[in-house]
């Protein structure tokens, strides 16, 4: 809402500057987003009275007019074609100083007399634009008749003023209007405000149109009047013109400018028809199924179900609240309208525009709620402003009914006033407040105020509303800070549960930087990782086709990251994110919390002492390792030969802890990595709430006892996994085995083709004695019987 | 048998000029060995008569006495030459760089997400999570914000399907807990939150920090206590701050909370634009419906609640110039918030 600073003066004038004012609007919920000045900030332009005008004897296009400016007549040269004998015109006397409008394309400059091709020019006369007021640029400003020649331009057209916007919030509707505002603002400022008169146009014709209301509880009140004979081609006063100007409203015709006015004073929409458009009748009624209509802008709208218009016996001739149609709308042939003014439930109205891709000043107005009490004053000042502007003359007003709201009557305890503000407001300033933002306390008893809510606050219906009316005009600034909330309580995470923070923690000390990618990805690289497309997640609308799909893992994200890093020469890159996958699951969606890791390039970054040597596998197995080692399960987590979309096959694993796959970890794919055009990557993706889950530690018993250390060395087969080899011994080993190594892989020299060597070394150590060598040379007895019986493996010498 | 005077000195000298541990281990042996010389003489005690033993004898023993000595100290200053000469060949550069990983770090956004659960945490708020994929009834409806209210044009709604949204806020999650426990709560929210906008101050994902306490007396003021705190441990630094009434369907009454800009100390400039106040929450009084829709009794409890923007209050306490560097994950970008 925009609207004059000046205009809001007329109704109450409070002894502050804009800045102020501004601050005071906005303290109080009505938040003043900025302020304009209404025109530049010019000097010495007076009213200057056109006397004649002349042709330039060299220039076509100008003319020479003689101006007075009642201190003496004047030469000026114009080039405007609207100047005329008998005009009144800003006259820019030489010494004026012009200000730099903004939107003119001159800047500040000082008014001097000129020759303009040959012709000497006293002054200049001005256009709206160069006055800073608006972009007409096309003629001169036409100042109101009687307009004395010489008085100063600025306080005739009262220039030293504001534009205002107001961002206000949903709930505000009453202050689509000046009426709300000036309100508001004689309540926070307990100023009186100016009362307006609005006289009843009596009737001229007798000319009624019937109107009825089918759909009474979404139009509580329905008004029309005819007026006959209007002259379209009227020209606005400048007074109004101005107002809707600085309102930001543009002047089009008398009665669309006139209904704005009364938009802009009141905060009531009004509609005019072409009366000889009409058929039959009006009624006000939701649509029919498949209705359409066009609109006002060209546009042809299907009615969605039930939405509330206004139809004559042909059809709807407007969408309720939002936009008339094309078909009865006011054109230069108009001579006699239908003048519409209503009120709708806010229900029947909200969301409707917005499903429709459309904002206009009505229906802005009627979701938010239109006083169902204005209808009638709207109506006449609308009927008077017009008739004095286009002429005309009007019938009566026909009013229908529909179910009017019931008044709402709320209870307000003081006492609850108090334990919500958290401090004493006197009783007498709540019902002082209360007063004069137009609320009626009926009574009071015990402590407890009745009070009736006005028509225009449809956002008041229980006593917190009017807690906050009291504490937003009292002022949120008075209210001291309170900390009275030291309930002492004790409470930490679980023990048995690791916070996400220490795994990140973790993470970072091994050198990983966390990145924080968006849940939704480009669907073809999402696919690349996906082995169906079935559980995909799919927004309905995406800000666009790169980001419009959930992503399923967070392994596209990282690669993205690689991506863009590579891009601007960041290769040696750790990386990790946390956050939700997302997949459909039976007729809902699976939302898991994931950990996922990337590593490129080299382990370590090249030195003095170390070549640099890019990271592996194991590598990023090994960080996996130490994560799970935090929840004291590193131990017990296997690693199994798998397929992954978008990974390695010969080079990926499945993580099991439990018997449970609880992530993967592998290679980036190779296709995908030219693709990409990428440098190879180990990625890694595991469920947080097992990598989060732990045990609390119990300290067993040391042994004082030494400990017997072995190293085996024995060749097998390249198809038996170093897992499946690492179980058997430990089995075959016992229980005395405290620690298993692998020390070493070979291949070639003497071990056959399609074999290898691994060398373990093993360590036993018993609780409570030594363990003699007989013992330990029987249980490696075993453990070789066991590897040979199993794997065919054979003890290397 | 030489002279035992001249053994003892041939010996006192021959140790003084051994050159290492090794030859003066075999200087002992020689002289003071089961068969060294002197230990020779003192086998030689049995020839002498009785009473010249004794006074022989103690000659012996002090000449043995003294070479053992010397040998010692000799002993003691070759460890120490040898000690010195290894020290001396040991020497390296300390000056070349060490060896290491790559150091990693926390992406802006989460330490500042832990700040506030730090902060808050120690006010005794735990900390809620919930999911992103969300029904309406949770994000809106349970939030007093029917279809067709004029407030859910505020929120660019992402839909999965109808009636499922991308949360747009975190405040569903108290709707959750709320639903789940028993009062009195203390929490809040942080999560990640979507927006169907995207521009130069928009992102489509963002993080939001939501906060309630619900308790039998609970009241603006203490609100209002509760988030100057916050904002001043949060910034370390003595802000002003000021309640506007504003408007949250969920909250009555609602406030927009702004503070002393901090990079002007609220002078005006442009990242206030020129107000000297930055707009930083938004804060209310939960509204009855939403306690009661929760199963809460709104007669018997109260409380308030307030939300946040994580990347906002990063970019002020970071000088974070652009809101989509949160998102490009550029290394360089995050490496520096170790």
């Amino acid at each position: 809402m925009k609207f004059s600073e000046s205009w809001l003066r007329e109704w109450v004038n409070p002894n502050m500057g804009t800045a102020e004012l501004m601050e005071r609007l906005t303290m109080a919920g009505l938040e003043a987003g900025g302020s304009a000045p209404v025109a530049s900030k010019f000097s010495g332009v007076v009213v200057g009275e056109i006397l004649a005008v002349e042709a330039h004897p060299d220039a076509g296009k100008l003319r020479l007019c003689r101006v007075a400016d009642g201190a003496g007549i004047h030469a000026v040269v114009c080039g405007a074609a609207n100047a005329v004998a008998g005009m009144k015109t800003p006259y820019a006397r030489p010494g004026a100083r012009l200000g730099d409008s903004g939107d003119s394309a001159c800047g500040e400059r000082e008014i001097s007399v000129a020759a303009i091709r040959g012709v000497q020019s006293a002054g200049m006369l001005c256009s709206a634009a160069e006055l800073g007021m608006g972009e007409d640029a096309e003629g001169l400003l036409v100042l109101p008749e009687d307009a004395p020649p010489g008085a100063d331009v600025r306080d005739l057209l009262a220039l030293d003023d504001h534009s205002i916007e107001l961002d206000l919030t949903p709930n505000r509707g009453d202050c689509l209007g000046m009426i709300g505002i000036a309100r508001d603002v004689g309540a926070m400022l307990d100023l009186p405000v100016a009362e307006m008169e609005i006289a009843e146009v009596e009737s001229r014709i007798e000319d009624e149109f019937p109107i009825r209301i089918s759909a009474g509880r979404q139009c509580p009140r329905y008004l029309g009047r005819v007026i006959r004979k209007i002259r379209l081609d009227a020209e606005t006063p400048l007074w109004m013109r101005e107002k809707l100007r600085r309102g930001g409203l543009r002047c089009i015709d008398p009665v669309v400018d006139v209904t704005n006015f009364v938009l802009l004073e009141l905060g009531q929409p009004l509609h005019a028809f072409d009366l000889a458009r009409l058929q039959g009748h009006i009624d006000v009624r939701l649509s029919r199924p498949g209705e359409e209509m066009t609109l006002l802008d060209g546009k042809v709208i299907e009615f969605a179900q039930d939405t509330l218009v206004i139809a004559d016996a042909a059809g709807a001739v407007a969408m309720a609240g939002v936009m008339g149609g094309k078909k009865t709308a006011v054109s230069e042939q108009t001579a006699d309208v239908f003048l519409e003014c209503a009120a709708f439930s806010p229900e029947a109205i909200a969301g409707r525009a917005r499903a429709a891709g459309m904002r206009t000043d009505a229906s802005q107005r009627y979701e938010r709620g239109v006083d169902y009490k204005l209808q009638r004053r709207a109506m006449e000042r609308a009927t008077g402003l017009l008739l004095e502007i286009a002429g005309g003359k009007a019938g009566p007003t026909s009013e229908a009914l529909g179910e009017i709201p019931a008044t709402r009557r709320i209870n307000l305890d003081h006492a609850a006033l108090r334990r919500m503000l958290g401090v004493e407001v006197p009783p007498a300033e709540v019902g002082q407040i209360l007063t004069r933002l137009g609320f009626v306390v009926c009574g009071e008893n015990s402590g407890t105020l009745t009070v009736e809510a006005p028509s225009f606050r449809y956002d008041v219906a229980i006593a917190a509303d009017l807690i906050e009316e009291v504490a937003r005009i009292h002022g949120y600034d008075k209210l001291p800070l309170g900390m009275g909330l030291n309930r002492q309580r004790m409470g930490q995470a679980p023990e048995r549960q690791i916070e996400t923070g220490r795994l990140r923690h973790q993470l970072t000390a091994l050198g990983y930087q966390e990145v924080i990618t968006y849940s939704f990805i480009d669907p073809g690289l999402a696919a690349s990782f996906s082995a169906g497309d079935a559980a995909a997640v799919r927004l309905q609308n995406p800000i666009s086709s790169e980001l419009s799909v959930m992503r399923g893992s967070l392994m596209p994200g990282l690669v993205q990251t690689l991506r863009y890093n590579v891009n601007r020469q960041q290769e040696n890159l750790r990386l990790f994110e946390t956050g939700l996958v997302f997949a459909r699951e039976g007729d809902g969606f699976r939302q898991q919390a994931m950990l996922g890791g990337l590593i490129a390039g080299a382990r370590s970054p090249k030195n003095w002492s170390d070549s640099g040597a890019n990271a592996d596998f194991y590598d990023a197995r090994g960080d996996l390792e130490s994560l799970f080692d935090i929840g004291g399960r590193g131990a017990e987590l296997r690693f199994v030969a798998a397929e992954c979309a978008g990974l390695h096959p010969g080079q990926c694993a499945a993580m099991m802890l439990a018997g449970e796959t609880v992530g993967h970890v592998g290679a980036l794919h190779p296709a995908l990595q030219r693709k990409l055009e990428l440098p190879p990557a180990f990625l890694f993706e595991t469920r947080l709430d097992t990598l989060g889950a732990r045990q609390a530690p119990v300290a067993g018993e040391l042994s004082r006892f030494p400990a017997t250390s072995r190293d085996l060395a024995f060749i097998v087969g390249e198809e038996h996994p170093a897992g499946d080899i690492e179980l058997l011994v430990r089995e075959a080993a016992g229980p005395l085995l405290t620690s298993l190594r692998v020390l070493d892989v070979y291949r070639g020299g003497a071990v056959p083709e399609g074999c290898r060597s691994i060398a373990l070394g093993l360590t036993w150590q018993h609780p409570s004695r030594t363990l003699d060598d007989v013992e330990v040379e029987r249980i490696i007895n075993k453990t070789i019987k066991a590897l040979r019986e199993t794997f065919h493996a054979s003890l290397r010498n | 048998m030489p002279d035992l005077d001249e053994l003892a000195a041939e010996a006192l000298a021959a140790v003084a000029g051994s050159g290492d541990e090794k030859a003066l281990e075999a200087l002992r042996v020689r002289y003071l060995g089961r068969k060294g010389l002197l230990t020779a003489h003192l086998k030689n005690l049995g020839a002498l008569s009785a009473d010249q033993r004794p006074a022989a004898g103690q000659r012996i023993n002090l000449a043995k006495q003294q070479l053992q000595q010397a040998i010692e100290t000799r002993r003691k200053a070759l460890a120490e030459l040898a000690l010195d000469a290894r020290l001396r060949e040991e020497r390296i550069d300390v000056t070349l760089p060490g060896r290491r990983r790559a150091a990693g770090g926390l992406h802006p956004v989460t330490i500042t997400l832990d700040r506030i659960a730090r902060i808050f945490h120690a006010a005794g708020y735990d900390v809620a999570e919930g999911p992103e994929i969300e029904d309406e009834y949770h994000n809106f409806e349970a939030l007093n914000i029917p279809a067709n209210h004029p407030a859910r044009a505020m929120h660019d709604t992402f839909y999965i399907e109808p009636g499922t949204v991308l949360r747009t806020h975190t405040s569903p999650v108290q709707v959750h807990v709320m639903e789940q426990g028993e009062p009195p709560f203390r929490m809040i929210c942080p999560g990640r939150v979507y927006r169907c906008d995207s521009d130069l101050t928009h992102t489509p994902m963002f993080h939001q920090v939501e906060g309630l306490l619900v308790d039998r007396e609970t009241s603006m003021a203490d609100m209002k206590g509760t988030i100057v705190s916050f904002l001043r441990e949060f910034f370390e630094e003595r802000l002003k701050v000021r309640f506007r009434p504003s408007y949250f369907p969920f909250t009555e009454p609602s406030a927009e909370v702004d503070m002393s800009c901090v990079a002007c100390g609220g002078k005006g400039c442009r990242i206030c634009g020129h107000t000297g106040w930055l707009e930083v929450m938004g804060c209310g009084m939960v509204h009855p419906r939403v306690l009661e829709m929760s199963g809460v009794d709104p007669v018997e409890y109260n409380g308030f609640a307030f939300g946040l923007g994580v990347e906002r209050l990063a970019m002020l306490r970071y000088q974070v110039g652009d809101l989509r560097l949160y998102f490009e994950n550029d290394a360089r970008f995050l490496r520096q918030f170790h």
